[in-house]
């Protein structure tokens, strides 16, 4: 079989290399987990199982109060982004072809491109000069950002599947009498729902998990569990931190398995 | 008094691109579609017959001229608000609803009640035969069983005008030709007005009650299939439509003269100089060398087709015509290459072109 197309996994030393690669990245995470169920404090020493501290995490007040915090920021993030991700999708694929539109593609997944620290300083200055100007306080400023910076995740699936949708299936629509709020509503938008809910899960995670732009910007007593546990980590590693990052990193595998089985080409 | 006209189409133009870059997809094309006939837009690709059809579906809006559909002037109307139905290239059917779910759209998008949705559904799949296939995704039918229910969508809503771009093209050959008497079918069933595009010469030919030519943006002739292959009006059509020798000529009193210097009998000659004859290859008859106006040729080659064969034939100043001879039962026409012979045209078959 000497014209077999060629295969990187005939290559010297790949399943060495592999098996590494592998190990770096889930090694610590296991060790997180494991340590998550350790009875003592250290790190080092393994001396039997339980689920006290998450049993303890859960009755912490100022862990209950900032994954309230931070569930409520994701979800109004995530369906404010989606919507206008939605939007953005609409308005550069369904349209014809216009000057600069590659321009406006970069705008829109700026976030992606533009360093975290930079926007963060950003919007703690013009946060800052709004919060004097007005004397609001809330959530509203951590709910805008991330919502900001969500938008391109959103954005980037419901565009993928914007543009494998066939065009002549809206045409076909209006030749079937259908208005073109109901083509949107009756055609495009069930075809589209896969991506939708995609979007706004890969937003959700997103959110979820910043802590660079929260840090920045909440106001004080606006923790959310990631800037919470920083916080914590600054005096001590406790296993508390890691069962809360467990059961994070179990519900994050959970909405990316959805997200991957949504996303798939032939559902 | 009613229109009989379906579609009139008059002085349309329709121009893609701007200033001197623009390009003519159609230009200045007048035609009338009448009621309840099969009319075929033919010609190759590029022509401007599929963007014709997208402007009597209100895909596109025209540069210039109107649109009548039964004498009311829809030129501008979008295409929800007019009653003509497309069967799509792609069949463009709605992968997310079920097949009896896709009929039904139309009808649901007109606001009929939904009994009448129901029954109406229920007999548009009896007329394709998918009644035992109305739960069905789409993405679970055939190439076959698509185009079904393509056709069955756009006949719902009992449109005043069905519009087909070139829906058998995905088809394979013998599934085409079932698909061409359906479609005969549900014509003649449903009266509906069809308007067809095709660059199939064939298939305009066996399905047509008329057929437009176009080439170039522009209508070229639109007669019966008869008209059109047995007198085309200019060297486009000829060429298109059928297999066709041409020969140059001139105009001598009472026919035309060709290079070999036999004189043919054309009716209706006007004009003088250098001309064009067309002359059908089953028009031309092998014959006796001693018969009146015998041509002298050579054979320079024989190609067999089954029931044919087709002998090329050399004249004495070298130029070459095709005689399409039936094949006999034994496949041979007992001729061999460079054998002398003398040709004929059948009487009345030549005929002289604008180029």
């Amino acid at each position: 079989m000497a014209e077999r197309s060629f295969s990187a996994s005939h290559l010297p030393g790949f399943t060495v290399v592999a098996l590494a690669v592998f190990t770096m990245l889930y090694v610590p995470i296991f060790i997180l987990v494991a340590n998550s169920f350790a009875v003592t404090y250290s790190a080092s020493l393994w001396d039997g199982l339980t689920l006290d501290w998450y049993a303890k995490a859960w009755e912490n007040e100022a862990v209950q109060s900032a994954t309230l915090r931070s569930l409520v920021i994701a979800l109004s993030a995530s369906i404010i982004a989606t919507f206008c991700a939605t939007m953005a999708a609409l308005g550069t694929t369904r349209r014809r072809a216009f000057k600069g539109q590659t321009l406006i593609y970069v705008m829109i997944n700026q976030p992606l491109m533009v360093p975290e620290i930079v926007t963060a300083v950003a919007l703690l200055i013009f946060f800052a000069s709004i919060k004097v100007a007005t004397g609001y306080q809330g959530l509203g400023y951590l709910i805008a950002a991330h919502s900001a910076f969500c938008i391109p995740f959103a954005y980037l699936p419901i565009r993928a599947r914007l543009e494998g949708m066939d065009l002549s299936l809206e045409t076909a629509a209006a030749d079937l009498y259908a208005s073109p709020w109901m083509t949107f509503r009756r055609v495009t938008l069930p075809i589209l729902a896969p991506g939708i809910i995609a979007g706004a899960m890969l937003a959700f995670v997103i959110s979820l998990d910043d802590v660079v732009i929260t840090e920045f910007v909440k106001s004080g007593g606006q923790d959310t569990l990631p800037t919470y546990m920083m916080g914590q980590l600054r005096r001590a590693m406790t296993p508390e931190v890691n069962a809360i990052s467990s059961v994070l990193l179990v519900l994050t595998v959970l909405l990316l398995t959805a997200f991957f089985f949504l996303t798939r080409k032939n559902d | 008094m009613t229109n009989q006209n379906a579609v009139e189409a008059r002085n349309v133009i329709k121009a893609f691109g701007q200033g001197t870059s623009a390009v003519r997809a159609l230009d200045d094309v007048s035609v009338n579609i009448q009621r309840g006939e099969f009319f075929t837009l033919l010609g190759p690709s590029g022509c401007g017959k599929t963007t014709l059809l997208r402007l009597i579906a209100g895909f596109e809006m025209p540069s210039g001229g109107t649109i009548l559909l039964e004498g009311t002037d829809i030129t501008y109307l979008p295409p929800n608000q007019r009653p003509v139905n497309t069967v799509f290239q792609s069949y463009a059917l709605f992968p997310h609803l079920s097949v009896a779910q896709n009929i039904s759209f139309g009808l649901e998008m007109q606001g009929k009640p939904a009994a009448e949705v129901k029954a109406r559904t229920d007999k548009m799949l009896a007329l394709v035969q998918m009644e035992a296939m109305a739960g069905r995704k789409t993405s679970q039918l055939s190439g076959g069983q698509q185009q079904r229910v393509a056709l069955a969508r756009a006949l719902a809503p009992q449109p005043k005008v069905l519009l087909l771009d070139e829906p058998l093209s995905a088809l394979d050959y013998k599934l085409r030709k079932e698909m061409q008497i359906e479609l005969k079918r549900l014509q003649h069933e449903t009266g509906i007005t069809f308007v067809f595009v095709t660059h199939d010469q064939e298939e305009a030919l066996t399905m047509s009650d008329r057929v437009g030519v176009m080439s170039a943006g522009k209508l070229q002739q639109v007669g019966t299939p008869r008209e059109i292959y047995t007198r085309p009006v200019n060297r486009f059509v000829a060429s298109f439509i059928g297999e066709t020798n041409f020969l140059p000529a001139s105009v001598v009193p009472g026919g035309v003269k060709l290079g070999c210097g036999a004189v043919i009998a054309v009716e209706g000659l006007s004009g003088q100089g250098a001309t064009t004859l067309t002359i059908r290859p089953e028009q031309v008859r092998l014959v006796d060398a001693a018969e009146a106006e015998a041509i002298p040729a050579t054979v320079t080659n024989l190609v067999y087709f089954g029931t044919d064969t087709h002998c090329y034939l050399a004249l004495p100043d070298g130029a070459e015509v095709v005689a399409r001879l039936q094949s006999p039962s034994n496949g041979e026409v007992g001729l061999q290459q460079g054998q002398k012979v003398a040709l004929r045209f059948v009487p009345g078959a030549a005929q002289v072109l604008a180029d």
